[in-house]
């Protein structure tokens, strides 16, 4: 059942030192940097960067115990905290002083909850009593109040992505107090009260810092909230209620997920999905927030898939000796050493790693069944592309009875997203033709994701494939071909001429010749060149298709010459001659090119009917019945002479 | 318009009054006395419109009631019986159906009038159509020897013909066809003029021969002084193509339902094919109306639905779906308004099924649809609220506990012969659905059921797609003027065939809106282009002043007839230049 796990540890975790008596580690979730910290730092203090690569090592004087350590933005300056009361600060730009310098928190009596920086130089201290913004002068080592609010703050969290600092004060520590940062700037959001399932009475601190997160989901920042099953209340499980937390405007609760279970949960937002690890079945759960539930009260969730344990872990071996004949050991997941963070981050500090949480597709596809729901999970997924592919591969593959409707509801779905690309990247086009306008600022060309699946994708990956596998009915290949026709029409997308071909093929490997003259009749395959250029090669098979195709190039009126070239090579000389006086191109055609044929035919009153229009033609035009030398036509003049004899020439008009 | 721009005041008076008296209306008498019985096609067509209120095209029988009154505010109503004697007069295939679902178009109006003998204005003169003489099957094979001529005969109508006649006849048709064949051995004759009929000989399969004799339509003069009449047969009248198809059609028809003649002959000798061909050709014969057969009869066209892209691909995927979900249906067919969207069935086949479905099976119930969900006349509707669904064929109810479930069988061609078929025919309002089924399958009312609930709700949803479609469409392209010309286009290459020179075709009579005349030049200019095979233009001027313009453009035929007595040659042609840049722009068709 290893298939069935939809959730793995990314490989390659960032490595650290593990945590122990001598080793404190700390985690910034802004710059998502491992600190270990030695002894207070004075045996050394090293730094894992998300990407493993560039770690940052350095030695601090021990001045006692760290509290909290966070690089600035940028890796510029260092903030350390080791009292309640202040912060110290380490240059880290080059060239500066290295020297520490301190900062306290202004508020009497206060002291220092943690703090977070809000840009390279900017940091905020969150005190029991509010909050202080600071300007940090490194050259200076110095710092500069620029802004403070007072409010009894139980605890924080912050949110690095959106700078917006969520504050828990009242007593029960359910009224939450946002404020967005900006260039030195702070703002105040609306605050705003989370439900608690139980009124303590007297009233205490009922909302721990635990079981409220931040992130965001679908570009839109929420504040999730794990409501934990209460005896008292109604609630046979736990939850996590989602906060909708606007920019402008009241926060409000907008998504209910559904836990069904109770014991210890704990969050991370993967791929704009939800996920909920729980540790007592050693499983997780995800949620999509866009998937809606036709079964469920509005905006109620359930999981998207059955609970599933993350992929098995194990831990490569690595040290001073590798042994290789000793297996990888199998890490212990869900473990309660770990730590989770938003919005996709898992740290063990016993072990000393720092993993990504991500969602794998494919096992994906077994577990869900009903498949317009899966293309509606998939086509919202960052890596999404092939294995939508797939299992547009396999809905047809399997080709069981009443797989056609599924089969039309998938390609309705992709085209869906497909035509809204088209349509983005169509008012993209037009608003640069128009020139740089006011609002240019605004037009930002629509990003192509892995969900937009066009019809070469189609083309390459499923349907050529589909249509040359043995042993499939051939009424199922057509009935899909023209399912996928008929969706991309109602979403008003251009068909690529490659698919009509296909479907040509098809009819024709199968001598459905009826089917395909129909299909034309109703301009289902719409007219090109190409297309009419097929048709006169099934002439020979099917002779229908010469009439099918000449009404195509008619109705297409690019194609005139081709026209010609088609009467003309029926021997139809005459038609020829009257379809091109009929279009008005009579004056400019060769005329070596129809007495060729002309004479081609052996018709001697055909050669003379056609030799004598021309030089009429050529009388009209020129004044003189003579044909130019550039036209070639010496030597039908020849045989005309030959045939006919000199006298029968039209002669110029004699003045 | 009203009434008595038509039929005079004074002639409507006197009929009415004739019939004052309750069950004292007769049709005949009261048509007769108000004078429709002497007009022409169209001003009946007039009369029936100012009669039909709400422009239904059809009287229903419960209006019928006050058919008086609409001639006369003051008039009495018709009882019950003469309501019923009225319509069932109008029931002209004596199949019971038309007259019992009570209803009442300007059809049957002109099929009453047509029957009872046209008092024109030479009331003197009688004139008589062609009519069916005797139609006959033998196969010389079956009785060489002398005294055995009688087992040559598989088929003799009319069968009251005293046998040594039939051995006659029957020997005669033999000896021409023997005859001729000396002169060409594969193109033996194909029809024999005679002042007073002509006879068409046809073998569709090895020594089997069908042959068809018509009475040539005729003039009968009433002499004075009691001296019998003298007839003058107009034999030039009657088209050898024409009729040449209606008898093929015959065969092909059979062939439909049966299979061919070797088919029976295999399964039962020749007591069942016997027994096949009386079965059979008994009722058909009596549905042939050679005096309405034309041009159309030689195509034998089929006429397709005009319809946009996206909803094209809503009924093919509708198809494929119910294909898919009740695989026992090997081929489906589609169509709206008695017009062709989709065959899966070859051209062949689908030509003959198209005939039977449009002149046979449906004008005997396209009615109760026209009647609309509010009427009683469909009491089954009430139960069934989802769709408007029913069979055709097979059950007329399925809540029926005793209801059957057997299915017309045809035969159509595969690869390697033939196949046999149980054909159903599903309609919902005006789109109707034909699924084969292979014949070797019993069809049992669990499969009816399914077939009922799948499709049923889906082709009501997408008839009245069609419809609004439709509607949508011919908005777009402009109100229907009346136009200065009249048309027939067919393609050789699919089938299609466009007429706006025939109105509503049904079993009986099919109805053109020219003069006979002009159908026998449009008749006599597809002799000409049938010919030949190169494309062609016939210009003619018809003793009525109409011009007629038959083209020929590859496999493309198409005839006007233009209504402009002062037009000139030059100007015709412009005209119909004009007429294919309109109306055909979108297909080659060489000027």
């Amino acid at each position: 059942m290893s298939e069935d796990h939809y959730l793995e540890l990314c490989e390659g975790p960032v490595q650290f030192e593990h945590a122990s008596s001598v080793n404190n580690v700390f985690f910034d979730e802004a710059n998502k940097q491992v600190f270990a910290v030695r002894s207070g730092g004075a045996t050394g203090v090293v730094v894992k960067g998300p990407d493993d690569k560039n770690s940052i090592a350095f030695r601090m004087d021990d001045k006692g115990e760290v509290k909290c350590i966070k690089f600035s933005i940028g890796n510029k300056i260092l903030a350390v905290q080791r009292t309640s009361k202040s912060v110290d600060f380490i240059n880290f730009i080059p060239d500066y002083p290295h020297t520490e310098f301190t900062q306290e928190c202004k508020m009497k009596n206060a002291s220092v909850l943690g703090f977070c920086w809000t840009n390279w130089n900017e940091i905020v201290f969150i005190t029991d009593q509010g909050i202080e913004l600071y300007q940090v002068f490194p050259d200076k080592r110095s710092a500069k109040l620029l802004k403070s609010q007072s409010l009894s703050v139980n605890w924080y969290q912050y949110c690095p992505e959106t700078a917006v600092l969520l504050l828990s004060t009242s007593v029960q520590g359910n009224l939450l107090q946002p404020y967005a940062f900006r260039n030195g700037t702070l703002s105040k959001m609306t605050r705003f009260e989370i439900e608690l399932p139980v009124i303590p009475k007297p009233a205490k601190l009922s909302l721990s810092e635990r079981d409220i997160a931040v992130a965001t989901i679908y570009g839109q920042l929420y504040v999730m909230y794990l409501k934990h099953h209460s005896r008292t209340a109604n609630s046979p499980s736990a939850e996590v209620v989602l906060y909708h937390l606007p920019r402008e405007g009241a926060c409000k609760k907008s998504h209910v997920l559904k836990l069904n279970t109770t014991g210890k949960f704990a969050l991370n937002i993967v791929d704009n999905l939800v996920v909920v690890h729980h540790q007592s079945t050693q499983t997780s759960l995800i949620y999509d927030i866009h998937l809606t539930e036709p079964d469920c009260a509005l905006n109620t969730h359930q999981p998207v898939l059955p609970a599933r344990s993350i992929h098995p872990y194990r831990i490569p071996l690595t040290g001073p000796v590798v042994v290789p004949s000793q297996p990888p050991v199998p890490c212990q997941l869900y473990s309660s050493s770990w730590s989770v963070f938003q919005p996709d981050i898992i740290i063990s500090a016993s072990e000393g790693y720092l993993w990504y949480l991500q969602v794998k597709l494919p096992p994906t596809v077994n577990l869900l069944k009903d498949k317009g729901k899966l293309m509606d999970f998939l086509l919202r997924r960052r890596d999404c592309k092939m294995v939508i592919l797939s299992v547009c591969s396999q809905i047809l593959e399997e080709g069981e009875q009443g797989s056609l409707p599924v089969v039309a509801t998938v390609f309705d779905k992709l085209n869906q997203v497909y035509k809204e690309y088209l349509e983005a990247e169509q008012t993209y086009t037009l608003a640069m033709e128009s020139g740089p306008s006011r609002n240019s600022a605004a037009q930002k060309r629509p990003v192509r994701t892995q969900a937009v699946i066009d019809q070469s994708d189609m083309y390459t990956h499923v349907l050529s494939s589909f249509t040359e596998r043995k042993g499939v009915c051939h009424k199922f290949i057509i009935a899909v071909l023209m399912e996928y026709i008929r969706s991309l029409n109602q979403s008003q997308i251009t068909v690529q001429h490659y698919l009509y071909e296909l479907v040509i093929k098809t009819l024709v490997q199968h001598n459905r010749f009826y089917m395909l003259h129909q299909f034309l009749q109703y301009h289902v395959l719409s007219d090109s060149k190409p297309l009419a250029c097929l048709l006169l090669s099934l002439e020979s098979t099917y002779p229908p298709a010469h009439q099918l195709s000449l009404d195509m190039l008619k109705r297409l009126s690019t194609a005139n010459d081709e026209i010609v070239e088609v009467l003309l090579s029926k021997q139809q000389v005459l038609g020829a001659l009257r379809f091109i006086r009929s279009v008005g191109s009579h004056d400019n055609v060769s005329a070596r090119k129809f007495l060729d044929a002309a004479r081609h035919t052996g018709d001697q009153m055909l050669f003379y009917t056609v030799f004598r229009s021309f030089q009429q033609r050529n009388q009209r035009l020129r004044g003189n019945p003579v044909f130019n030398p550039g036209e070639h036509c010496e030597e039908h003049v020849v045989h005309f002479k030959q045939l006919f004899g000199e006298q029968s020439l039209m002669k110029a008009a004699t003045v | 318009m009203s009434l008595t721009s038509i039929l005079s005041a004074e002639a409507i008076e006197s009929a009415v009054k004739d019939c004052q008296e309750p069950n004292s209306f007769s049709y005949k008498k009261f048509f007769e006395l108000c004078g429709l019985t002497s007009k022409t096609p169209q001003e009946v067509k007039d009369v029936f419109n100012i009669l039909d209120e709400d422009n239904s095209g059809f009287i229903e029988e419960a209006e019928l009631k006050f058919f008086l009154q609409r001639f006369v505010p003051g008039a009495r109503t018709l009882t019950e019986a003469e309501a019923r004697t009225f319509v069932s007069a109008a029931d002209d295939d004596d199949d019971g159906k038309i007259g019992a679902e009570g209803l009442f178009s300007v059809v049957f109006l002109l099929g009453l009038l047509s029957r009872s003998p046209i008092m024109a204005a030479v009331s003197q003169e009688k004139q008589y159509t062609p009519s069916l003489l005797s139609f006959f099957v033998y196969n010389p094979s079956f009785g060489p020897r002398e005294g055995e001529e009688e087992k040559k005969i598989l088929f003799y109508h009319p069968s009251e013909v005293e046998k040594n006649e039939k051995i006659r006849n029957v020997g005669l048709c033999e000896a021409i066809v023997q005859f001729t064949r000396t002169f060409c051995p594969t193109k033996p004759a194909k029809s024999l003029h005679t002042q007073k009929n002509r006879q068409f000989f046809f073998e569709p399969e090895d020594n089997f021969w069908i042959v068809m004799i018509v009475r040539n339509p005729m003039v009968e003069k009433p002499n004075k002084d009691g001296k019998p009449p003298t007839v003058e047969y107009q034999e030039e009248e009657v088209l050898d193509t024409v009729y040449g198809a209606v008898l093929r059609q015959c065969y092909s028809m059979y062939k439909l339902f049966n299979g061919t003649f070797g088919r029976a002959m295999e399964a039962g000798g020749v007591s069942l094919l016997i027994q096949k061909l009386e079965k059979f050709f008994y009722r058909y014969l009596q549905t042939l109306h050679l005096q309405s057969c034309d041009l159309l009869d030689v195509f034998g066209g089929i006429s397709f639905f005009p319809l946009d892209k996206m909803t094209y691909l809503k009924i093919q995927s509708f198809v494929n779906r119910v294909e898919e979900s009740l695989s026992l249906v090997k081929y489906t067919a589609f169509l709206y308004n008695d017009q062709l969207i989709w065959s899966g069935l070859e051209q062949d086949d689908m030509r003959i099924l198209y005939k039977y479905l449009t002149t046979s099976l449906f004008p005997r119930h396209s009615e109760p649809e026209l009647a609309g969900r509010d009427s009683a006349l469909r009491p089954e509707v009430a139960g069934n609220l989802l769709h408007y669904g029913r069979f055709l064929t097979g059950p007329a109810n399925l809540k029926d506990p005793e209801a059957k479930f057997r299915f017309p069988k045809i035969f159509v061609h595969t690869e390697d012969g033939y196949e046999e078929l149980h054909l159903i025919v599903y309609k919902a309002m005006s789109a109707a659905v034909c699924f084969m089924i292979s014949a070797s399958v019993e069809l049992i009312r669990d499969f009816c059921e399914r077939l009922d609930a799948l499709v049923g709700p889906q082709l009501t949803l997408l008839a009245s797609d069609i419809c609004e479609q439709f509607t949508l469409n011919r908005r777009i392209s402009g109100p229907d003027k009346e136009p200065q010309f009249k048309f027939i286009y067919f393609n050789h290459m699919n089938l299609a065939e466009k007429s706006t020179i025939h109105m509503r075709k049904t079993a009986s009579v099919s109805l053109t809106s020219v003069h006979p005349d002009l159908m026998k030049i449009l008749g006599d200019i597809n002799c000409d282009f049938a010919r030949v095979d190169e494309d062609e233009e016939v210009i003619v001027k018809a003793m009525t002043d109409y011009w007629v313009v038959g083209k020929k453009s590859d496999q493309r035929e198409l005839y006007v007839i233009l209504n402009q007595k002062n037009a000139n040659l030059i100007e015709v042609n412009e005209e119909v230049k004009r007429l294919c840049a309109t109306q055909f722009n979108n297909i080659f068709f060489l000027d």
